[in-house]
């Protein structure tokens, strides 16, 4: 390998990319040139550094300088001054600017300071599209030590003692899952990643995938070798054309280096690795439906049982486990699994990722011992809510979880705590809100959000949950009565007990959970035909306070329906029939007259 | 099998590189859905008569076929417009208020979300999460992110493509 004196760390995650990362990496290439340290100083595209928030992000080592919200025209400064003449540009950097030493400044930002990386250990850290980054930083040594140290009961052993749980939603020891696998009767078996995540709104599989791929494979390798199976499909969603990209590049190089195929390590081991990419259906990230999609077909689940480990993809058993904990295997067997107990909670061993987004200053993926407190996440981790508004609510688990209110900020975050509060830990999506959102539109939100899903095999989720859609469609209308909150419980439970999987099993969830903790909003809304929060807008109105308006007229230009009128010196009038509460004049308004009336 | 079922005499490049893919995944578990999403790639949609082409190509009844397409909201049997507007509706967008960025996209151009305008420039659709929540929220068109947007910037945005 050649000898760089400095490395650019530019972000290469989906966030980043999305905020033009490519174009600030490419200008450092043109810059370095121009100054002749192309040969002293190496640019590495990494993945998610998880702080998307502030993207794009650049990290300069050896110092270990991370430059926040990068623009193109920064670029020069930081070869000028940084590489150049070292001296840092504390304008763009994050943290505690004036540190003593500022230059640790990835150490002293809050967001970073309290994580525990494991499964994201490489994030941001390594190149995803270079196999020998992976392995300097002890990549396939798991595996070269399961192969050829390690029989598949003692690798098993291991991951059970270890109290590893899924981390796709449900929580089941994956230990035991290998266990059940491997005693499953069979020649013939396969192993399976879900990397379908489908929970709208959240990103950590896919990070993990874009970020540090090889851990992945290296882990359904060891898979296969502790299970007995000799064939691996990876269920990856066509949406993320990075993640898809990056795991070709990492299969490819793994043939390369031996690590797939024939007599991996020169042992008897062999095994094959392929991509199935998915097709934008929710249900599909349910095991069963995942692998009749897998199959060629329409991803409808089945009952269960029989469960994959019995009868999976092509009726073999089958090994099913999350992007996520698939991500932790080769760090367990690395360490061992008396070091990963040492981390979580007694029932929870380990540490979770979540994509923590909505009303939060610091939006981006975190990764957190389990039994850390909902209040670190939002307040030391996330920064706060912006704007000096009041936190409301948590929601976690997507449309199959609940929120976690404001009263309840000091739970700790663990499987059993979340379940108790009628949420669930889900894939990891964390949605903070605020005091502005409503509670009961949030529930409709999630009810659309099924209903558009629902595979409509089952009638009970077919049509059960289309009638619950009706009635929170009533009661954010302003047309809703009291009896309607009764029948929205009463086709929860109907639902809840008669779904055949699980999309329709926890549907009503969103619904359960905001009446549970928010029972006084759907009141307000019923009773009162009120939304305290402003959001629906059939119950509230623009005015414009008389005694504050100047008669300017710009309100009437920018209104799109024409429905405010008024003259010189005559205080300007919303004609309510015609407003589409579009919200337009209230923005516009230089003297802030006009007000929202909820 | 030498079901080469050119009747028209006009084999297409489109036409050949669909035979192609057939080709590659003949015979293969579970191919279906990966030559249906190769198939998209080359003709932007999936009308009826590729869906009869891979049927037979694959030996897989063409009741089947269009099952498969239709659960799927990936696979479309609509033409997309040149610039597809894709406006992301997960939650992180939605509780940053996303649907009032997708109202003020079907007002400026018109029509709804799964349509096409009549001249075939855009066409919009609702998706979940893209990933990059951190600039909620979000609307791609074709491969570029929009982020950060409030209802007004949307007629901003939309100017950058008049003259394209
Ligand atoms: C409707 C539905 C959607 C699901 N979506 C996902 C998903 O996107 N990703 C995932 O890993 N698991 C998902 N699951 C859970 C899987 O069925 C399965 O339990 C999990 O992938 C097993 O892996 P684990 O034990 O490693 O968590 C979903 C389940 C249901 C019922
Ligand atoms: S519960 Fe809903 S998603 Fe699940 S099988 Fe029934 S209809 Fe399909
Ligand atoms: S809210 Fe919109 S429609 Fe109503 S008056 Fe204001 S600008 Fe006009
Ligand atoms: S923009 Fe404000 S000040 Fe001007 S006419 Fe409208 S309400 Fe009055
Ligand atoms: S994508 Fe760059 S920090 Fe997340
Ligand atoms: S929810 Fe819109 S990008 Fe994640």
């Amino acid at each position: 390998m050649e000898f760089y004196r400095a490395h650019v760390l530019v972000c290469g995650g989906t966030g980043c990319t999305s905020s033009n990362s490519e174009k600030i990496r490419q200008e450092f290439i043109a810059q370095l040139n121009k100054n002749k340290l192309d040969k002293e100083v190496q640019i590495v595209v990494t993945g998610c550094f998880g702080l998307c928030a502030q993207g794009p992000i650049v990290i300069v080592y050896p110092e270990g300088a991370m430059y926040t919200m990068v623009r193109l025209e920064d670029v020069q400064e930081i070869v000028e001054e940084h590489l150049i003449k070292g001296r840092l540009v504390k304008r763009l950097m994050a943290g505690d600017k004036d540190h003593e030493d500022p230059s640790k400044s990835l150490e002293n930002v809050d967001f970073f300071k309290r994580q525990v990386r494991i499964a994201l250990r490489n994030c941001g850290v390594i190149n995803p599209e270079n196999i020998d980054e992976y392995i300097a930083y002890d990549g396939y040594k798991a595996l070269a030590k399961a192969l050829t140290e390690m029989k598949p009961e003692d690798v098993i052993a291991e991951i059970k003692k270890s109290g590893l749980r899924g981390r796709g939603g449900a929580g089941f020891p994956t230990g035991l899952k290998w266990e059940l696998t491997s005693k499953a009767k069979g020649s013939q078996k396969y192993i399976a990643c879900n990397a379908d995540e489908g929970d709208p709104g959240a990103f950590m599989d896919r990070s993990i995938l874009e970020g540090d791929p090889h851990s992945v494979i290296e882990a359904m390798i060891i898979a296969g070798y502790a299970v007995g199976a000799d064939q691996g499909y990876i269920y990856v969603r066509a949406e993320y054309p990075i993640a898809v990209n990056r795991l070709e590049i990492a299969i490819a190089q793994a043939k390369e280096y031996g690590l797939l195929g024939k007599n991996i390590f020169g042992t008897d081991f062999s095994f094959e690795l392929e991509l199935r990419l998915g097709a934008g259906a929710f249900v599909c990230g349910e095991e069963t439906a995942l692998i009749t999609s897998i199959e060629g077909h329409r991803g409808e689940p089945k009952p269960k049982p029989p469960f994959p480990a019995v009868s999976g993809i092509w009726q073999k058993p089958t090994l099913l486990n999350n992007v996520e904990t698939y991500a932790n295997i080769p760090v367990i067997l690395n360490k061992g699994a008396d070091w990963f107990t040492t981390i979580g909670t007694e029932k929870s061993k380990g540490t979770k990722v979540f994509a923590v987004g909505g009303k939060i200053n610091n939006t981006g993926l975190v990764e957190i011992p389990i039994g850390t407190s909902l209040r670190e996440v939002i307040y030391d981790i996330g920064g706060g809510i912006p704007n000096g508004k009041k936190f409301k609510a948590a929601q976690t688990g997507g449309p199959s979880g609940g929120c976690i209110p404001a009263s309840h900020i000091d739970t700790p975050i663990d499987f059993e705590t979340l379940r108790e509060l009628g949420s669930m830990m889900g894939s990891g999506g964390l949605i903070v809100m605020d005091e502005d959102n409503c509670m009961v539109d949030i529930a409709k939100f999630f009810l659309e959000f099924t209903v558009d899903e629902s595979c409509g095999k089952c009638p009970p989720c077919r049509i059960g949950t289309k009638r619950m859609l009706e009635i929170l469609e009533r009661i954010t209308g302003g047309k809703g009565e009291m009896e309607d909150i009764e029948k929205l419980e009463i086709l929860s439970k109907n639902i809840i007990s008669s779904a055949l999987c699980g999309l329709g099993q926890s549907a009503p969830q969103p619904v359960l959970s905001t009446l549970r903790y928010f029972r006084d909003e759907y009141i307000a809304h019923v009773k009162d035909k009120k939304c305290p929060a402003g959001v629906c807008k059939s119950m509230m109105s623009y005015v414009i306070a008389a005694d504050h308006c100047k008669s300017c007229g710009i309100c009437a230009r920018n209104c799109p329906v024409n429905a405010i009128s008024g003259d010189k010196k005559v205080p300007y009038v919303i004609d309510q029939e015609k407003c589409i509460k579009c919200g337009v004049c209230m923005t516009k308004c230089p003297f802030k007259a006009i007000f929202k009336n909820a | 099998m030498s079901s080469n079922n050119c009747c028209c005499g006009i084999v297409d490049e489109k036409a050949r590189k669909l035979q192609e893919i057939i080709e590659n995944h003949k015979g293969q578990k579970g191919a279906l859905i990966p030559v249906l999403h190769e198939a998209q790639d080359v003709y932007g949609y999936l009308p009826m008569s590729v869906q009869k082409t891979i049927s037979e190509g694959l030996d897989v009844p063409l009741s089947e076929v269009y099952g498969v397409v239709t659960f799927y909201t990936q696979f479309s049997l609509k033409p997309k417009g040149r610039f597809k507007i894709n406006t992301c509706m997960g939650t992180a967008c939605y509780v940053k208020g996303s649907n009032l960025i997708l109202e003020k996209l079907q007002e400026k151009l018109g029509i709804h979300v799964g349509d096409c305008t009549e001249d075939g420039k855009f066409s919009l659709e609702a998706c979940r999460c893209i990933g990059a929540c951190g600039l909620a929220p979000v609307i791609m068109i074709n491969d570029d992110v929009y982020g950060r947007l409030t209802p007004d910037d949307i007629e901003k945005v939309l100017e950058k493509y008049k003259d394209l």
